[in-house]
């Protein structure tokens, strides 16, 4: 049956008492933001909590701020996805960040779901993203109660997906977040806030509240962002390419290219980087490089598509994003 | 050649009186034709519609299904003392409680309410739990302990062929096989020796489901009288009715069955479903008015849907494309229950030859048991895949012979008035309009062929029956009846019990009924579905409700009109046959002053004759086909469609877009233009979910010695079905050929328009980038793999390369009508008749 079991909803107003009133709540806490995520997940009984923490109410955590040229731009986490992919000054200054933002999920579902919760999405698998009864008769998995993981049986972790669109743009960008714990506050790179770890998927600590994301100054770069799903909405990434090319002249200074929805953290694609680094730009160049991404984008059988198919596809999609960068 | 009589003849009033008025000039009609809105249009629309779900009764308690968590397993013991000692629980039932089986088909009822030794799915139902909410009734559901004994699974067809034992079922034809049916009509041997191209191919049609917005849904109430009442989301009340009487033991007349609105079935709600009489009976063991409202997952167990098929087909052609033979072999995978299975087997073979002319024709047809949730119809049952597997077989033959495979279509289509080889008679036959309106509208002649690598057209045609010629259970009674009720303030009721599962059913009657009596279809009272007020309708599938309930009805609308007329003519003193129905009024024709209301009318008939009702029947004329499998096929009129889909591949990924289809329907007349227009649009859309992703996959894992097999995605996230923005342009033609056993010539729209669409995808795929996908759905993967085997010099093609060897019982030999056959089958040694001069 789809229905939320019972838990005890608070609504704090500001983010230290959100942080707070988490630290008092024992374990089994949480935040929500949208709940686009969270809410479907304890339905089906994969994620559970006592006590929610509601953002909704906590103003501070909302808005867009500062100025992306000059490299101030912050977005509250509370902010929906919806009023990013609708803001002028985002659309002006980070297209491709645009372009990620309005490929989640359905219009409606950007209505609620918000920054925060889309960067902390929980990893995905076809064997876990089921009901319980489904997951009762196959056996829960190592993710939520089970021994096994169904989809390398053999294997002591979880390959769990990083499904997040916003994710691998927001990576390769090089943008940062700001997390609030009763300890205080601390600022990383989107980049370094995932692991290769289907369970353990964040090195956000549980009481870590993330109150803003910080965009890098807009401007001398360009970036893109493509995504390979069934349908023309809804539907998750089942491959999902962020590329970002800073360009001097006709040569590439740097690249970063992360590879969203074929492994438990945005893959990096450092071959394909490091034969672009420094080189003239050429059609042929980007080609050979994004053959390189074939091999790290390790596809394993849990979202939808075929593993071969995806496989095969990140070297495409790779070289399409780089080549949209680069004007090819 | 058998020259059967029209069967209808022999009822009274209908036919030879004119009752089917399939040539009555379109400007003469007032209601009929007309886009009028539908009569529980603004019910719906204003969120009122009264569906199973939203209904509750005072000290009602809800039920839930513990449903198997095996594929196949015995059950060793079930405890439920823990779920009985939970508080809120009221009631629980076991399958030894109600050990008389059931099933939609008198051959095959295979089916328990509740499991009673043996689980054959995932998703099978165990037992029932009745609380006071049901939250309470689902944890003690969890809290009943099965034993299970895990028995060995069947996952395939070929897997049912390689285990015989452990059988699914102690019945049908041997081991896992459920049926087999061998058909033969002439000589296909003959027929290939006598052609310039053979081809054969192989093709896999996966299953699919219906995916109504609708959960299904019942409320039963088992009252103080011994009577019990069900309200259900059932496309066939008559038959849950049946069902209910033979499992509950209780005789028909104590049972009342009332079919709510359907919010959508599509085939999916015409079986009596174990949750339905599990409410009866857990009603009758509690003495209280029980609920059951079934979760998506739990509908994706109920399933029904379109049995996975492979198909071997074999066709021989003249150079210009004529077809001298077809050699057609299908195997379903039937899943855990018989449901309509027979019946969907025969018709993977049915309707070939109802669109091209076909001289000699093999049918051969095998349906396995495998552990999975039970097939059945869905929208076009049992003929989409074989209608899949010969447009594309089609196209290849015209790329064969460098024909236009729209041309070599028309050159060859099936004839009006004709019989064909296996004895469907033919009636009014447009697909040749139809397809020179989606070959104009889509400019076929200038583009096909000539568009940029990458983009191609595909153009696919189909036919589909107007209603199944014979009932599910043998019987002599009409297929459908109509009351009226004609009450002195000038309210009409129309009683039927029809199922309005939102095509509109209900508003055909309305319109029908209006259309004679000259009345506003608006202002009519229509009761529907309901055993004890309405008389027999067998239900909304096979695509018989607009013409056989409207045939009745029109019987019934005019017999009222005769005796009102009887009374009018009296008091204005004009003669009978002066008189017209319209505007609400009964007037002289030659002097429309005149006149009395509809009312006034109403009253001096009731005045001079009594009580005014009446009542209208129908049933189909008696097939020519005679030989045994024969039913399944036959019906009074067939559809015909045909469809052009432009497509945009991405030659490197495989992906694609569809930005536009042609489609055109020969509806025979629309009773009403935008109804027939949303079942077309409707169809396409489905049709195109079906040609491009969705599956009814399984998930078939094993750990550690055990075999776990269950569905793969049992929601709405992950069973992909297209989104509003996945829907192209559309541009939709109906094509009007009036049919002399239609009311007013109508036929069906609500299943045919869907079969084209996946087969001239795939046509249109090949266009497009030059390979072959013999394998539906239509995955961009699919494609991707075809265009890699081709660039590397392999088969431009993604497909099946065989089907298994099966031990196919002696065919049944029916001579074709041109080979002097009378539609009856001859011992298979026997002589072949002498020819009597040959067809075409
Ligand atoms: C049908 C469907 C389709 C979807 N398709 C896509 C898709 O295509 N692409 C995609 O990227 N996503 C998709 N989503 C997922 C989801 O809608 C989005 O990722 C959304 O942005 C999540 O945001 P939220 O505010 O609703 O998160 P929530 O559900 O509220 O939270 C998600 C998680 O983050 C935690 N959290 C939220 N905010 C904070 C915070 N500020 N600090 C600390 N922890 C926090 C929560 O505790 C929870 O664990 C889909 C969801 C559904 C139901
Ligand atoms: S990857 Fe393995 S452990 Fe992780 S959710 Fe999937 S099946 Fe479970």
């Amino acid at each position: 049956m789809l229905r939320l079991p019972t838990f005890r909803y608070h609504r704090p107003r500001t983010a230290a008492e959100a942080v707070r009133i988490l630290a008092e709540s024992g374990p089994k806490a949480r935040f929500v933001a949208g709940g686009t995520d969270l809410y479907p997940n304890m339905k089906r009984r994969h994620q559970s909590a006592e006590h929610l923490i509601s953002l909704a109410r906590v103003e501070e955590l909302r808005g867009i701020d500062g100025d992306g040229p000059a490299g101030t731009c912050t977005i509250g986490a509370m902010t929906t996805l919806r009023e990013i992919e609708r803001d002028p000054r985002i659309g002006a200054w980070y297209p491709a960040f645009v372009q990620a933002v309005a490929s989640v999920s359905s219009p409606l579902l950007r209505n609620m779901g918000t920054i925060g919760g889309n960067l902390l999405l929980d990893t995905r698998c076809n064997y876990y993203n089921q009901t319980e009864e489904w997951r009762a008769s196959i056996d829960f998995c190592m993710k939520e109660r089970g021994p096994i993981c169904w989809v390398a049986p053999g294997s002591p972790r979880c390959y769990a997906v990083q499904s997040s669109d916003t994710v691998p743009l927001l990576c390769a960008i090089g943008a940062e977040v700001t997390l609030l714990s009763p300890g205080g506050e601390r600022r990383v790179a989107v980049d370094d806030l995932y692991r290769d770890d289907g369970i353990a998927y964040l090195t956000k600590r549980p009481d870590e509240l993330l109150t803003r994301v910080h965009l890098p100054a807009s401007g001398a770069w360009s970036a893109a962002y493509h995504k390979l799903r069934r349908r023309g909405s809804i539907d998750f990434p089942v491959l999902g390419v962020g590329a970002w090319v800073a360009r001097d002249g006709e040569r590439i200074a740097d690249v970063r290219v992360r590879i969203g929805g074929v492994g438990s953290m945005p893959i990096h694609a450092t071959e394909t980087e490091a034969m672009l680094r420094g080189q003239p730009v050429t059609e042929e160049l980007v080609r050979a490089a994004a053959e390189l991404s074939f091999k790290p984008a390790r596809t394993m059988d849990n979202t939808d598509s075929e593993v071969p198919y995806r496989k095969k596809m990140a070297p495409i999609f790779v070289r399409r994003a780089l080549s949209e960068c680069l004007g090819l | 050649m058998a020259a059967e009589s029209n069967g209808a003849a022999n009822q009274p009033g209908t036919a030879d009186q004119g009752y089917y008025r399939h040539d009555t000039p379109q400007q003469d009609l007032r209601v009929i034709g007309k886009p009028l809105r539908k009569v529980d249009a603004r019910t719906k629309v204003t969120g009122r519609t009264g569906y199973a779900d939203n209904l509750s009764l005072p000290r009602m308690v809800y039920m839930k299904l513990l449903r198997s968590t095996q594929a196949h397993a015995r059950i060793r013991s079930i405890d439920t003392s823990a779920a009985a000692a939970m508080p809120g629980v009221v009631g629980i039932l076991l399958g030894s409680e109600l050990p008389n089986q059931f099933g939609i088909l008198p051959v095959s009822n295979d089916e328990h309410t509740l499991a009673i030794d043996r689980v054959r799915f995932v998703g099978d139902p165990v037992a029932a739990v009745a609380a006071l909410d049901e939250e309470t009734a689902w944890a003690a559901c969890r809290a009943i302990v099965v034993d299970y004994e895990p028995l060995p699974v069947i996952g395939s067809p070929a897997e049912a062929l390689a285990t015989p034992e452990p059988r699914i079922h102690d019945y049908g034809d041997e081991g896992n096989v459920h049926k087999y049916v061998n058909l033969q009509f002439g000589d296909v041997e003959r027929g290939f020796a006598e052609s310039d191209l053979v081809r054969q191919d192989v093709f896999f049609f996966e299953g699919n489901t219906h995916l109504p917005m609708e959960q299904h849904a019942c409320l039963a109430d088992y009252d103080k009288d011994h009577k019990v009442t069900i309200h259900s989301s059932t496309q066939t009340p008559h038959y849950l009715h049946k069902a209910l009487t033979k499992v509950l033991a209780m005789p028909a007349s104590n049972i009342r069955v009332i079919a709510c609105p359907n919010g959508g079935g599509f085939g999916g709600k015409s079986d009596p479903f174990n949750h339905e009489v599990a409410a009866c009976a857990m009603s009758r063991k509690i003495g209280r008015p029980v609920k059951c409202s079934l979760t998506r997952e739990e509908v994706f167990h109920c399933h029904r849907g379109r049995h996975p098929v492979l198909m071997k087909a074999k066709i021989g052609v003249r150079k210009d494309g004529e077809i001298q033979a077809l050699d057609f072999e299908s195997h379903l995978d039937g899943g855990a229950f018989g449901s309509y299975g027979v019946a969907s087997t025969f018709y993977t073979g049915a309707l070939q030859t109802v669109t091209y002319q076909l001289k000699n024709y093999h049918f051969r047809g095998a349906r396995y048991f495998t552990n999975k949730a039970p097939c059945g119809p869905k929208r076009g049952h049992g003929t989409v895949q074989p209608r899949f597997a010969l447009e594309c077989l089609l196209d290849k033959v015209a790329c064969d012979l460098d024909l236009d495979p729209a041309e070599m279509r028309l050159r060859h289509l099936a004839k009006r008035g004709e019989l064909t080889a296996n004895f469907m008679r033919i009636g009014s036959m447009g697909l040749g309009e139809c397809i020179e309106k989606v070959v104009a509208g889509s400019g076929w002649k200038e583009r096909r062929g000539k568009l940029p690598f990458g983009r191609g057209l595909g153009l696919a045609c189909s036919s589909y029956l107007s209603g199944a010629g014979l009932p599910i259970y043998w019987n002599a009674m009409p297929h459908s009846g109509v009351q009226l009720q004609l009450d002195r303030s000038g309210l009409v009721t129309v009683f039927c019990g029809s199922t309005d599962i939102g095509q509109g059913s209900m508003s055909v009657l309305a319109y029908v009924v209006a259309e004679v009596l000259g009345l506003d279809p608006m202002k009519l009272r229509i009761v529907t579905a309901d055993t004890d007020l309405t008389p027999v309708d067998l239900g909304s599938y096979s695509s018989r409700v607009t013409l056989m309930t409207g045939n009745a009805a029109m019987q019934a609308a005019e017999r009222a009109k005769e005796i009102v007329a009887a009374a009018v003519a009296e008091k204005l003193e004009v003669p009978k046959s002066n008189l017209v129905f319209a505007d609400e009024h009964v007037f002289d024709a030659a002097d429309p002053s005149r006149r009395m209301s509809f009312a006034e009318a109403v009253i001096a008939a009731e005045a001079k004759f009594g009580t005014v009702g009446t009542v209208g029947s129908y049933k189909p004329p008696r097939s020519a086909a005679r030989f045994k499998g024969g039913g399944v096929g036959p019906s009074p009129s067939y559809s015909y469609t045909a469809a052009v889909v432009e497509i945009e591949v991405d030659p490197e990924t495989g992906q694609y877009t569809i930005p536009k289809i042609w489609v055109a329907h020969d509806v025979g007349r629309s009773i009403n233009a935008a109804l027939v227009m949303g079942q077309i649009e409707g169809s396409v859309y489905m049709g195109l979910g079906e040609a491009t992703m969705e599956e009814s996959a399984y998930r078939d894992r094993s750990h550690k010695g055990k075999r776990v097999f269950l569905h793969n995605q049992p929601s709405m996230l992950d069973y992909k079905s297209p989104l509003a923005v996945d829907m192209p342009e559309v541009v939709t033609y109906i094509v009007e050929d009036h049919d002399p056993n239609g009311p007013w010539g109508a036929k069906e729209a609500g299943q045919g328009p869907l079969l084209p669409i996946m087969p001239a995808v795939a046509n249109a795929v090949f266009d497009a980038v030059g390979v072959r996908i013999d394998t539906n759905p239509i995955t961009p993967e699919r494609i991707f793999a075809a265009l890699q085997s081709k660039a590397k010099g392999g088969e431009a093609r993604f497909g099946p390369s065989d089907v298994p060897a099966v031990a196919w019982p002696e065919p049944r030999v029916v001579p074709p009508p041109w080979e002097g056959g009378d539609g009856k089958e001859v011992a298979s040694d026997a002589p072949a008749p002498t020819r009597s001069g040959g067809k075409g």
